[in-house]
C-alpha cells in the first residue's frame, strides 16, 4: 500500500516537473531583456518579476519586438525614449552619474592605500623590535 | 583631535546625504520628455468596424487630438468619464478613445451606460499600443498634435481642474 502511494506520488511528482517546465518555456531572451527593466508602476520589482498590467504588457511587446528582428540593444533604446531612463537598471554613464560609477573604484583605490600604509608601519615596527 | 575630526566628517556625511534625500522627495517623479516625444505612426485596429487606423489617418483639420485610455474595469475611467464628455463637447477637437485590455461586450456596455465621448475608438488588447504613447496604465489622456509629437499628458484620471487647462491649451 505504502509502496503504490509512494510510486503515485513520485508519479504526480515527475508529471508536475514536466508541466512546470511547460510553462515556463518562453522566450528566454524576453526573460533576460525583462530581468533588466524595472516595473515602474510596482515598487521593487523587475518586469518579469512582476505580474501587473504594465509589466506583462511590456514583455508582449518584447517578445514582438524580438520576433520582428529588433536587437536587445534597440528595445532598450526604445523603451528608454518612452519612459526615461529609469526604466533600465544600469545607469548611463554621465554627468550626474559618474559619481556613482568612480566612486567604488575611489574606494578602491583608497582602501589599498590604507591597508598598504598599515602594512608599511607594522613592518617598521617590526624591524624596530627586531 | 582625532575624534573631533572624525565627528565633523561623520555629520558632513549625513547632511549630505539628507540634503540629497530631501531634494529628491520634492522632485517631480514623472518622466516628462526634454524634447518634445513623437509617437511613430503606429496603426491600431478600430473598435467597430476592426480595420486598421494609422494614427495620422486619426486627423482631420483639427491642430489637435486627445487621445484618452480607458478601460470598462477601470474605476476611475468612470469617475473622469464626465469631464471626458466636457472636453469632447469642443468643437474643434477630435477625442480619440484607445480602449485598454478590455473585452468588447463589457466595453460596449461602458460607453452604453455612461455616454460615448469618443470620435474614434481604438482597440488596445494587449496594452502593446500603449507603450508607444509612454502610458503606465489607464487611465491616461495625451493631446496630441499634427506631427504626433505629445504636447500634454496626464496620468490618472482627469478632475475639474485638468478639464479647465485642456480647454484653455485647446483654444
Amino acid at each position: 500500500m505504502t509502496k503504490k502511494l509512494l510510486k503515485l506520488f513520485y508519479f504526480l511528482f515527475f508529471l508536475n516537473l514536466l508541466f512546470s517546465y511547460n510553462v515556463n518555456a518562453q522566450n528566454p531572451q524576453v526573460d533576460e531583456i525583462a530581468k533588466n527593466l524595472r516595473c515602474l508602476i510596482c515598487q521593487g520589482q523587475s518586469v518579469y518579476d512582476s505580474n501587473s498590467e504594465f509589466a506583462l504588457s511590456l514583455k508582449t511587446l518584447i517578445s514582438q519586438k524580438l520576433a520582428s528582428g529588433n536587437s536587445e540593444e534597440d528595445i532598450y533604446n526604445f523603451l528608454k525614449s518612452k519612459y526615461g531612463e529609469w526604466i533600465v537598471y544600469e545607469p548611463e554613464i554621465n554627468k550626474y552619474t559618474l559619481l556613482l560609477w568612480l566612486l567604488p573604484l575611489f574606494l578602491f583605490i583608497f582602501g589599498g592605500l590604507l591597508i598598504k600604509r598599515k602594512l608599511l608601519i607594522n613592518r617598521v615596527k617590526n624591524e624596530k623590535y627586531n | 583631535m582625532k575624534v573631533k575630526f572624525s565627528f565633523i566628517f561623520i555629520l558632513l556625511i549625513i547632511i549630505f546625504t539628507l540634503i540629497i534625500f530631501l531634494k529628491s522627495l520634492f522632485e517631480n517623479k514623472n518622466y516628462i520628455p526634454k524634447k518634445i516625444n513623437i509617437i511613430e505612426n503606429i496603426s491600431i485596429k478600430e473598435f467597430h468596424s476592426g480595420n486598421d487606423l494609422k494614427l495620422k489617418q486619426l486627423f482631420g483639420n483639427e491642430k489637435f487630438i486627445i487621445i484618452n485610455i480607458w478601460s470598462s474595469w477601470c474605476i476611475p475611467c468612470r469617475q473622469e468619464h464626465k469631464h471626458i464628455k466636457n472636453i469632447s463637447e469642443i468643437a474643434n477637437i477630435k477625442m480619440i478613445g484607445l480602449n485598454y485590455k478590455d473585452k468588447k461586450d463589457n466595453a460596449q456596455k461602458f460607453l452604453d451606460e455612461l455616454g460615448n465621448p469618443y470620435d474614434t475608438i481604438l482597440i488596445d488588447s494587449n496594452g502593446t499600443k500603449s507603450i508607444f504613447l509612454g502610458a503606465y496604465g489607464v487611465p491616461e489622456t495625451f493631446i496630441i498634435g499634427r506631427d504626433l509629437s505629445i504636447l500634454k499628458k496626464y496620468i490618472g484620471p482627469i478632475n475639474l481642474e485638468n478639464e479647465i487647462e485642456i480647454k484653455k491649451f485647446i483654444k
